[in-house]
Parts: C-alpha cells; structure tokens; sequence
C-alpha cells in the first residue's frame, strides 16, 4: 500500500506548490496584467476545444448553483465577510495618511527645535524664528517680506459630539503671512481674526467632530475668553485645528516671543537642500528641517501601518476561516455532482476541462463575494469621518477613503481564497475514478 | 385468552397533495403470543403499512390497535416512542446500523434509553451477540461485515431489551441464499427456543415457510390466512 | 455521558467536513481571542485595581501644559490628602526612536506613592542621594542589558539643558519590581530627579507636569479633588483632579472607540462563522436523516433527538472553539513578550474565556438550531422510505 500513498502525497505537495505559485502571481501582478490573463483565458475558452469542453462544463456547473443556493451563498458570504473587514481597515489607514500626507507640499519647510521631532515638543526663540525666515531660500511677497509664519501649537479641551467626552484639540497661532503661505485655505463662513484680538476661526473637522465651536461661541483658553469668528477649510490635517494669532496666544499661554516653529514657503521645491544645509551650518541655530510633506508624512507613518497591520492580521485570519468553509462547499459540490462528472469524462471529456470548470466557478463566487463586500464597506464607510490621537496628542479628524487600489486589493483576496477553496475540490473531481461515480447512478 | 396483538378495523388513508390513497381498509387481525406470522402480498398491497402500525411507528387513520392489552392507536407521539423502546425491536430490509459505531455498540443502543450501567449495557450487548453468534464480530464496524452478519446483529440490536414484539420487514430482501437461510433461522430459534412473537414481512414464499402462520393482503385487505407446519 | 460517544461518532462521519469545519471555527475564535484581549486593555486601562486611591492632577486643558511647583504646599494643607508627589514627562530616547520608553523626572517621595512598585531602601536612598540617579524597570534593564553602575545617556526631545545641548546622562542605581507579576509590563519606565531636572533645563523651571495624591480615606477623594481643583479656578493654571482610571480612560477614549471597532470586526466574523457552520450542519443532517429514523424507531423520543443534533452542534462549535482561544492565549503572551505594552492586550484569561465560552453555546445553539427541529420532525416512515 506504499506506492498510491506516495503518489498522493506527491500529488498533495504538487497541488499545494500550484496553489502557492498562484497566489503568488495573484499578488504580485498588476491589474493591467491580470486583465491580460482574463482575456486570454476568455479567447481560451472559445477558441480551443479543450477550452470550449472546459467552459460547457463550466455553464452546467453554473446552471446548477440555483439547486445548491444554500452552499453557494456560503462561498460568497464567507468571502463577502473578509473583503468588507480587510477594505474597511485599508481604508481608515489609507485616509489617515491621506490627509496627513496632503497637509504637506515640498516646497513648503516646517522648521523646529532640533530633536523636538514634533511641534509640540519644541520651542523655538524670537531670534531663531526670525534668522530662520531670513534666509535667501524663502521666497518674498510683493512687498520683499519672507512668506514664513512662526507658529505656536497649544491644546483647548472641547467635547466631542459622538460621546461628550473630552477631547483635546489643537489651537495653532499662526502668523500674519500665513494666507499667503496656505493659499490653499478658504474662509468658508464668518471671517478671519482680527489681528491682535482673542479671535478663533474652527477648521472644518473640528466644527464636524466637537461641540461648542459654532459661530460666536466663546471658549476659554488659559484663563481668557476667546471668540469663534469663523469657519476654514484647507483640505488636509489642518481641518482638525483652531487657528488664532501667534502673538496673542504666546500671551494667553505666557510664552514671553517664543514659538513651536516656523514654516515657510521656499522658492522651489530645489531649494530645500540648500536651505536645510543652510540653517545647519548656521552657528546661531539648533534646529531641524524639513520639508512639509516629509513632516507630515513621518507623523502619520506610525499609526497608519499599526492599522495596516490590524487589518491585514484580521483578514487574513478570517481568510483561513473564509477558505476552509469555501472548500467544504466546494468538496461538497464536486460530490453531488460526481455522477455528472463521470458520466462528462465516460463520454471523452478530459480532466483538464473539469479542473478549470469546478476553479472558475469557485472564483466567480469568490469574485460575486469580494464585490458584495467590498460595495458593502464603500457604501458604509467611504467619507465616514472619525477623530484620533495623533502626534501632537491633539485630535486628528479624517475620513475614510475607499480608494480603488483598496478595493483592488480586497478584490486580489477574494480570488486568491476562490482560488485555493476550488484548486483542491476541482483536483479532487478529476481525479474521481470514471468507474466510481457511474456506480452511483 | 385475549391475543397479544388486537387489531380492529384498522384503516390507513395517505393524503399526499389533493389524492387519497386508502392504503388498508377495515383489517381485523389477531395475533396470538409466540406466533411467527408471514405477511405477504403484491407490491402496493399495504403489508409494509401494516407492519408499521403494528410496530407503532405510524399512527391509523380509524381502527384500533391493541398490543399487550395497550392502545397504542392512541398514544402521543412521546409515549409511542418510550412503547417502542420497550416494546418492540425492529429488523429491517437494509439493516440499517449506524455505520460509525461497531456492532457491539450498535447493539448497545436501545440500552441507552434504559437506566443501566455501562457494564451491564455491555453484558447484555454480549448477551445478545452471543445469541446470534457473532461474538467475535463484536468489534467491528458495519462495514467490515457481511450483509448476513449485519443482519444478524440488527438482530441482536432488536432483542437486546427483551421486547414483547419482533417486526422485520422483508429480513432477507438483500441477502443471497444462504445468509437468507442463516438469517430465517435465527429468527425462527428465537421464536421457538426464547418464545419470541415476530411479524415478518417478506415477498419471498421459501421465507414464509420459516413461519408459523402466513397472511396475505391485496389492495388493502386481507386475503388468506394460511396455517402451516413449522418446516 | 452514555450519549457522548454517539455524538462524537455522529460529528466525524465525514472526517475532512467536520475538521475543514473545526478550523473555520477555530480562525474565528482565534480572532475572538486576540481582538477581546485588545479590547478589554483599552477597557481595564480605565480600572485597574492599584489606581483606586490615588489621584492624579494635570492641567484642565491638557495634561501636555504644566502647572506651577508652587502649588505642592497648598495641596498638602489641604484636608484628606496624606501624600502628594509630583512628576514631569521627560520624553528622552535613548540611541533611536524606536527604542522608546516613557522616561519622567520624579520627585524624591515618587516611589511611596506607588507600592505595587517594589524598591529596596536602599536603591531609594541612592535615588534620593545621587543627583543624575536614575531608576529603571527590570523588564526594561533586562531588554537593554543594564546593571547597577551604568550610565544612561538620552537625547532630549523637548527639553535641552541650559547649555544648549540635548544630552543627558544618568546613573542607573535602583531597579524597580513589580509587585504583581501579571504587571511586568509597568517595568518599562525610566525614573530620573526632579530637582536635577529642574536645576539643567532650559525652560519651564519651576513647573511640574502633573501632581499624584494618596487620600487618608478613599470616601474623601471627591471632596479633596474638587478641593484641589478650587486652589486654582480663574487662574492661569487651572487644574483637572481625578482618579488614575479616569484619566486613563479619558485619554485612551481619544483614540477611538475600540469597543465599536471590535464589536463590529467580530460581528462580521461570527455572522459569516454562523453561515458556513450553519450549512455543514444542515448538510451534515441531511444525510443523517435515515439513521436518526433508525433511532426513533428504537424508541428515541423526538426531543431527544433534537437534543442530539443540538448538543453535536455545541460540541463542534466548543472544541474548535476551545482550541482558537488557546491558539490565542499562546500568541497573545508571545506578542506581549515581544513588545511589552507597544500593543495593549490583556492576558487570554477567565473572563475572555467566560465570554467565549458563553459565545460559543450560543453560536452551537443558533447553527444546530434548524437542522435539530428538522431531526425532530421528521416522519419515521417517510424518512425510512427515503421520502
């Protein structure tokens, strides 16, 4: 009884290298590339005869799925439930980063004490703040002054609408040229502060996300009353802040003329390593540079792959769950349909058609599932804006963003568990003696 | 002396969809204590109707059925089934052992609804093995036996708890000559050696002979009652 | 149990259907396991036992902003309070980024404050009498390989000293234990002088990051708290007292609802797990049905065999069940011995298998469900007639 034992398990092995160096592709490919391999395999089935056996067998494999509706649904349901999960989590990693990623440009520079590594660690004093913004990398506006805005970053406690917990936001003091250095940012009702005043406009995440920051609202900082005269937009991180004057915030919070950071505006985005090497070898300054982009980048980085990392180990645990009942269908199936298959191959139908009929009607389940799940969480979840900590330990609201490469990526997981819950059944059909399954008529 | 088994006017209707299939119609029968009877009869003529309403599987639709001085026409379903545990054993066409457990634990069924212990399941268990002579085959699987030799333990299943009624519906249907006669055998040293009274339905008339008595129904009905000598 | 065996027998009729299905369910509980162990850290941040009598107090805005030193003398006059301590967050990292570590200047009673954490007196001593002492966590010394003597050295982030530079150095002499072993994960911070800290920093001197208080009667917190807060109303340091699980919660509440995000994961994943389990199961009936008529005739009552079907549902659903939880019990402490506490998770003990076991019931319940009635009502005769 040795030799079938061994034949099987070199049969086993063999499958499970074919399953693997599947996937593989599956994985690597780009979407231009499989969609090549879609439409050989469509030209496949029609122009060749094997092809052509294979597909007749496919259309009565797939004409019979309304008699086993229950197990079929189970195929696409189990996998329906990965892709939603997996897409869901992608996209939260995905908008985090997105909208940290847009608050930064790369001919912007952010410049801060050296080793604070985020704004709220560091202080920066009057005289830096202004050698900074005299360097010859930063451009001029019409009147010759440098597009550069020391900032101070403070924290305003506010409820948060979902809970009414307590959530602490972010108050940016920014300075006068700060419209010229965000031209990005629009005033969407009320106005600006008045300079010198105790005036606050609410990025639109925050007016979103927290309570008390309507119009006219009053808010106390330190101490002192402030007013919300207004509501911006800028499209990015920013959206979770509270804007005011630099100057009036250093006074509400007693920070004599110091400031978090300054950031200004270079003249190219070439310019940055020079301006970097500059404030370097500037005896006068201990301070790290960087560019926008890279600041905000480097803040999301964290968070966003912690994410990332959830969602995939939650997916691909639900995925092994998702793949063992999708071949139980499977076997299932090939089961009750071993008459057929037999009766296919007594009248000259080769293996090769079954294999590829049983696999392709797996993945069109699996790809039915992937799309109901993936649809599911974009209807859910696309826009669906939340709040988290972020570097500063202020709020950071974001969106959701079910962008087409997470739903690709959802969609690549549907088909590499159809595929592996039908390699093994459809192997299985092939392989069923001729003789065996007429006896069951 | 009243007879073991009464049965009076007993009729049985199917309804299946709008048709009325009138399957017996007006038996009267008596069975007496350590009979061996022989039910024959064409193809549709309801004998295995009558088997299952003897055995208290199936309810009549009129008449009455008294077994033991009971009324099982009108027991509920739960009291039927505890009349059945104690009641009858059941022997059928197709054996119909659970193919996962070994003959000994097969036999061992019926005792789970008893209050024995585990060592005294298993000794009647042997018992009753021994009795079919396949103590040997006591730890094998269904599928490791023969169809004569798992007939015989269905036998054996069918006796262990020492019921008042033996029902077999066409025993020897699936088995070839000799298992067959292995098998009516058996049935008739249980019958006459352990005083045993079966109910045999069979379409086979060399199995009837193995009976004491023999009946047949055409269409519902009953045609003849043949005595014969035991062979 | 004497039914025990036919249903055991019954489960693995079909041997590759009913392990395919034991690791379907084993995925999910896995998944359980692993995703209630995040949610209950997050959860009992907020309760931990040892957090009970004291409080802490930071700024009302953000426990980012300090509050003057010159608050200790009038919270230690204030009635109920027996001790009061006092700490900055330091922030330093030592060598790279991705070696971090909390890292606090303390005051020199810091250690009284905190029993659960176990420090010889005479490490204390040293603490109070070396000026760049500093004391570790022995889970911390061990990862770094420290020993009593060595000099720390950490950059730091928001803090440079008034020399401009951003270097400073500390001398290990005290390693701290934890009391309870199941809270290694507290042996990870670095524990400097305040008044050294003070003494070299550049800017916000005189300033302390938070105050913590142990009250003489548990009953009096609310009174002290709100007494405490009183001290500082109007000012420019107004102050926010509540006891250590408040904050805690508070602070990990920011970072989302983990409950909602947990429950949601797990509600797709047992409803899918309800899906597939409940069409094995109702295959597995399906063919199952002549022998149950077999047992019925023997005289099985209909309940008892719904009770069969039921019970080999539960039975199925708690041993794939069982071994998920134990798979994630085994890699939850290697991920907790990897990181330490960079991933929140609590130990895959009594309660999240009380909650798992009680899923598990149910889920074996809801699955067995409809193909238990259908064994229960099926028709003897039919079904032996294979009808």
């Amino acid at each position: 009884m040795g030799q079938p034992r061994m034949r099987s398990l070199g049969s086993l092995i063999g499958s499970l290298i074919t399953a693997a160096g599947a996937i593989a592709v599956l994985v690597l490919a780009p979407w231009w590339l499989l969609l090549a391999a879609v439409l050989l395999l469509a030209l496949w089935t029609m122009v060749t005869r094997i092809g052509r056996q294979a597909w007749s067998v496919t259309e009565v494999g797939l004409a019979t799925i309304p008699q086993r509706l229950g197990a079929s649904s189970v195929v696409v349901v189990g996998i329906a439930g990965v892709v939603a999960v997996l897409v869901a989590l992608l996209a939260m990693a995905a908008g985090f980063e997105a909208t940290l990623k847009q608050s930064g440009t790369n001919d912007t520079a952010i410049v801060m004490r050296a080793g604070a590594h985020t704004e709220i660690n560091s202080v920066l004093d009057h005289d830096s703040a202004g050698l900074v913004a005299q360097a010859p990398q930063v451009l001029r506006n019409e009147q010759g002054q440098p597009i550069a805005s020391p900032e101070l970053v403070v924290v305003a406690s506010l409820p948060k609408k979902s809970n009414g917990l307590d959530a602490n936001v972010e108050v940016r003091g920014v300075g006068e040229r700060a419209w010229s250095l965000r031209p990005e940012v629009r005033i969407i009702a009320g106005r600006k502060f008045g300079p010198g005043l105790r005036e606050l406009i609410v990025g639109k995440g925050a007016r979103e996300q927290f309570s008390g920051v309507d119009l006219g609202s009053t808010l106390r900082l330190n101490g002192q009353t402030w007013t919300v005269v207004g509501a911006f937009d800028s499209g990015d991180a920013h959206n979770s802040e509270l804007w005011a004057d630099t100057d009036v915030v250093a006074a509400t919070y007693r920070r004599g003329s110091s400031t978090a950071s300054v950031t200004v505006r270079l003249t190219g985005a070439d310019a940055f390593d020079a301006y970097q090497a500059g404030l370097a070898s500037d005896r006068r300054l201990t301070v790290e540079t960087k560019t926008t982009r890279a600041y905000y980048t480097d803040q999301s980085a964290a968070l966003a792959r912690l994410i990332r990392i959830l969602g995939i180990t939650v997916a691909a645990i639900m995925a092994i769950g998702a793949v063992f009942g999708a071949l139980n269908t499977m076997y299932a199936a090939v089961a009750t349909r071993s008459r057929e298959i037999a009766t296919l191959r007594a009248i000259g139908f080769r293996a090769v058609p079954v294999i590829v009929s049983v696999l392709l009607e797996t993945m069109l389940l699996a790809l039915l599932g992937g799309a109901l799940g993936a649809a599911l969480t974009w209807v859910i979840f696309n826009h669906y804006t939340v709040s988290t900590l972020g570097s500063n330990f202020t709020a950071v609201v974001f969106a959701f963003q079910v962008s087409p490469p997470v739903l690709w990526t959802g969609l690549k997981w549907a088909l590499a568990i159809g595929l592996i819950g039908g390699l093994f059944p459809a192997l299985r059909a092939a392989r069923l003696p001729v003789t065996a399954g007429l006896r069951e008529l | 002396m009243s007879a073991l088994v009464e049965i009076r006017s007993l009729s049985k209707i199917y309804e299946r969809g709008k048709q009325r299939i009138e399957v017996l119609h007006h038996v009267q029968l008596d069975i007496e204590q350590g009979d061996f009877m022989a039910l024959m009869g064409p193809s549709g003529s309801g004998k295995t109707t009558l088997l299952n309403l003897i055995g208290g599987l199936d309810s009549p639709t009129d008449g009455s059925i008294t077994v033991g001085g009971q009324r099982i026409d009108r027991l509920s379903e739960g009291t039927l089934a505890k009349w059945r545990a104690s009641n009858v054993g059941f022997v059928f066409q197709f054996y119909n052992l659970l193919p996962m457990l070994s003959a000994r634990k097969n036999v061992e069924l019926p005792l789970l609804l008893t209050r024995l212990s585990a060592a005294q399941r298993k000794r009647n268990a042997a018992v009753a093995l021994e009795l079919v002579g396949l103590t040997d085959r006591a730890a094998h699987k269904p599928g490791e036996l023969s169809g004569g030799q798992q007939q015989r333990v269905a036998i054996a299943r069918a006796i262990v708890s020492d019921p008042t009624l033996l029902v077999c519906d066409e025993p020897t249907g699936d088995l070839d000559r000799q298992s067959a006669v292995d098998v009516l055998t058996l049935l008739q040293q249980l019958n006459r050696d352990h005083g045993k009274t079966i109910i045999m339905v069979t379409h086979d008339p060399k199995a009837a002979e193995y009976a004491r008595h023999t009946l047949q129904l055409d269409k519902g009905s009953l045609v003849e009652q043949t005595e014969q000598a035991p062979a | 149990m004497k039914y025990l065996q036919l249903i055991w027998t019954a489960m693995f009729r079909s041997k590759t259907r009913t392990i395919f299905t034991l690791l379907s369910v084993l995925a999910a509980f896995l998944l359980f396991g692993l995703l209630d162990s995040v949610r209950s850290a997050f959860a009992n941040a907020a309760t931990s036992v040892a957090g009970v009598d004291r409080l802490m107090t930071v700024s009302k805005i953000s426990f980012t902003l300090s509050l003057p030193k010159s608050l200790l003398p009038r919270i230690e006059a204030l009635p109920g309070v027996a001790k009061v301590t006092y700490a900055n967050w330091f922030g330093g990292i030592y060598q790279d980024p991705k070696n971090f570590f909390p890292n606090e200047a303390v005051a020199d009673n810091f250690f009284d404050l905190y029993p659960e954490w176990r420090l010889s007196q005479a490490e204390r001593t040293a603490f109070g009498n070396t000026r760049t002492g500093a004391v570790v966590g022995e889970s911390l010394a061990k990862k770094f390989h420290w020993k009593l003597g060595d000099k720390i050295p950490l950059q730091a982030t928001i803090y440079p000293q008034k020399n401009g530079g951003n270097n400073w150095t500390f001398d290990l002499v005290g390693i701290y234990r934890a009391a309870d072993p199941k809270r290694k994960s507290e042996e990870n911070l670095l524990f400097f002088n305040w008044d050294y800290f003070d003494e070299a920093r550049a800017f916000g001197n005189g300033n302390v990051g938070w105050y913590v208080l142990k009250v003489t009667d548990r009953k009096l917190a609310q009174q002290v708290a709100q007494a405490l807060d009183a001290l500082s109303t109007n000012s420019d340091h107004e102050t926010k007292t509540q006891t250590e699980q408040a904050f805690n919660a508070a602070f990990v509440g920011q970072y989302g609802d983990i409950g909602l995000i947990v429950g949601a994961i797990m509600g797709a994943v047992f409803f899918t797990l309800i899906l597939l389990t409940g069409n094995t199961m109702a295959q597995a009936v399906r063919e199952r049905i002549p022998e149950l008529a077999v047992l019925k005739t023997i005289g099985f009552s209909n309940h008892s065999v719904l009770g069969l079907v039921l019970a080999e549902s539960v039975l199925l659903i708690l041993l794939g069940g069982a071994i998920g939880l134990v798979l994630a019990g085994v890699v939850v402490d290697a991920v907790r011995a990897a990181v330490g506490t960079a991933v929140p998770m609590t130990r895959v003990g009594a309660a999240i298998w009380l909650r798992g076991v009680g899923l598990m019931i149910l889920i074996g319940l809801i699955v067995g469900a409809l193909p238990a009635r259908r064994g229960m009502r099926l028709r003897i005769v039919d079904a032996l007639a294979g009808r």
